[in-house]
């Protein structure tokens, strides 16, 4: 157990989330364990309402822990500050950024704000790190124009090269790929998966692309109605953890293809 | 925030601007003063009339000043609340700072009454129009900061000072159901707001208020551009959402109840500013938006100052009235022509 601590980055014990309402605490999900490791990219899967958002606003430290604790690097999540979190963990949410009439690069350069002074005036290294991020992202071209004239697909590589502008460890993702064509789907989950690979940072990101998430990642985590279970994605296949996702009458999955098919 | 461009040339159109402005200011009025006078009083060499110095010292010059501060205090403070908000409607007065003003002001003069005598005369000096003005921004500040405490949802806090507001218009009416015409004609005459007549006294007292009040803005920048892209991710960058949420109402209130407690309540400068200026810079960067707002604020309540003196006439207008009439069309032309309001 302490030796899996160390390798992990993210990691739950018996965690319960939900919401708390004048001392009634009510319950969403509960008895969520799963250990996530350094580079590793991990879907989050469920039907909707099953508490995805709610366990990654509790895994964000946004909220907090009913019962069960969050650990970030083997330290729980409620013992560091705002400001030490920023350096760690940076998101990318469903909502869209309140101003779009920011340019793309101002947008981006904000995800250095933990690393900046209160003039927020920028080092070479942020340079450095901000030119990086709109790279990795393959928006360099589009620096110097405005958030409201960007497309949805566009939009979602601006709003990940801002967590990758702020340099954690640790990315976590709200449904990235909804809203989006099919083409940028799996332009953003293949983007995922290569930064995962390639710079070592740890990802999780919920998502309804269960067939892609099942082509793509190193670790799913599925919300079912009284479980949550966390594992490879041909192992959960195995063990048959995606048929019972959905009513069957209306939906049922085919564990060859790794796919859900309509039932007529 | 790194900035894709600089603004140089429209920083210098705007200190420009401004200078002119400011000399035309202290030269119109019902005496018009050359320039080459007003320039002679301020080197020192006195003009030709003795007169026009008098003029220009007591009068011109501490009421220029005062526009000056007022314009750039409230577009200030109307550029705090809208990103706060981040809500192009709010203004300096949406948390109920001016409703809080009135308020003072009218328990002031629709009650002087009530005290009677030497009391009451004492009571309706200049002095005491800002301080019951001042009372009343504050404790409506203090009930808005003791409800940001309480709760974490900045529409809520919007909501809570637009009732603060109702409730004390209410008051307001009720008092001036009970008042008779002379006590109104007073009450009303502040409403109009009025940049004259300021000791030299008052301009520093405001100046003090106003340099604390925009150093806490300028403090506030970094925080304010986090806020654009929202409350969460903002907290995600490390900001302290209540601390930030704190300073910048309390920016806003030292910056809007000093300015109102001396001027009156001021309308619209506070809310079409930003937007003007948003027009013109095409940027959300607090680092630029603050400085040009503040330049922009100043530069607007100087010209309706200039205008509201009517040149060459005996009469002075309402400034409240004049920055409505100049602001509003202005506002709405800019609207009209670049189809898009950015925000």
């Amino acid at each position: 157990m302490a030796l899996e601590e160390k390798h992990s980055i993210l990691q739950t014990r018996n965690l319960a989330v939900g919401y708390s309402k004048k001392g009634d605490n009510l319950i969403i999900a509960d008895r969520i364990n799963f250990s996530i490791k350094k580079g590793e990219l991990v879907g989050l899967v469920g039907a909707n309402g099953i508490g995805k958002s709610t366990l990654l606003r509790t895994l964000t430290g946004m909220q907090a822990a009913l019962k069960g604790d969050v650990f970030l690097n083997g330290k729980n999540i409620s013992d560091y500050s705002a400001f030490q979190l920023a350096t760690r963990l940076s998101v990318v949410l469903t909502e869209a950024p309140a101003s779009k009439n920011l340019s793309v690069l101002e947008l981006v350069s904000l995800g250095r704000q933990p690393y900046t002074n209160w003039m927020g005036s920028l080092s070479e290294a942020d340079k450095k790190a901000i030119q990086a991020a709109l790279e990795a992202t393959e928006i360099a071209t589009l620096a110097n124009r405005k958030c409201f004239e960007l497309s949805d697909g566009q939009m979602q590589r601006v709003a990940i090269a801002r967590a990758l502008a702020q340099d954690t460890p640790l990315i976590i993702l709200d449904e990235p790929t909804t809203h989006l064509d099919i083409y940028h789907r799996a332009y953003i989950l293949k983007l995922l998966k290569k930064l995962a690979s390639e710079t070592q940072k740890t990802i999780l990101f919920s998502t309804h692309e269960i067939d892609l998430a099942i082509q793509l990642t190193d670790k799913i985590l599925v919300m079912a109605k009284n479980e949550t279970y966390f594992d490879d994605p041909c192992k959960l296949i195995e063990a048959g953890r995606f048929d019972t996702l959905f009513p069957k009458e209306t939906i049922d999955f085919d564990g060859k293809t790794g796919r859900f098919k309509i039932k007529s | 925030m790194q900035v894709s461009q600089t603004y140089r040339l429209q920083f210098a159109v705007l200190f420009v601007a401004l200078l002119a402005a400011f000399l035309m200011n202290l030269g119109m009025g019902s005496v018009s003063i050359p320039l080459d006078q007003i320039i002679s009083v301020f080197i020192g060499n006195g003009a030709s009339k003795e007169t026009w110095r008098y003029i220009i010292f007591d009068y011109r010059l501490p009421k220029a000043l005062t526009a000056m501060l007022a314009g750039g205090g409230l577009a200030v403070s109307g550029l705090l609340m809208q990103t706060l908000f981040r809500n192009p409607l709010a203004g300096p007065f949406v948390l109920g700072l001016s409703s809080g003003a009135s308020l003072g002001v009218a328990i002031l003069i629709l009650g002087a009454s009530a005290f009677g005598g030497f009391f009451g005369t004492l009571l309706l000096s200049q002095w005491s129009l800002v301080i019951a003005s001042a009372l009343g921004s504050f404790l409506v500040l203090l009930a808005v900061l003791a409800v940001t405490f309480r709760i974490k949802d900045t529409m809520a806090i919007l909501i809570i000072g637009l009732m603060f507001g109702s409730v004390t218009t209410a008051v307001v009416s009720v008092l001036s159901y009970f008042s008779n015409a002379e006590q109104l004609q007073q009450y009303i005459f502040w409403s109009f707001g009025s940049l004259g007549n300021q000791s030299w006294q008052g301009v520093l007292i405001l100046t003090i208020c106003f340099l604390a009040g925009l150093a806490l803005s300028f403090f506030s920048s970094k925080s304010l551009n986090a806020l654009l892209l929202g409350e969460n991710y903002a907290k995600s960058m490390g900001l302290h959402l209540k601390r930030t949420t704190f300073i910048i109402i309390l920016a806003t209130s030292i910056l809007a109840g000093s300015i109102t407690a001396f001027v009156g309540p001021i309308a619209f400068v506070g809310l079409a500013v930003p937007h003007l200026v948003r027009q013109f810079f095409k940027t959300s960067n607090h680092f630029v938006l603050l400085p040009a707002v503040l330049l922009c604020g100043s530069l607007l309540l100087l010209i309706c100052d200039t205008v509201a003196q009517l040149p060459f006439s005996e009469f002075t207008l309402p400034i409240n009235a004049i920055t409505s009439l100049v602001g509003a069309p202005v506002v709405i032309w800019l609207l009209v022509r670049k189809r898009k309001i950015f925000f």
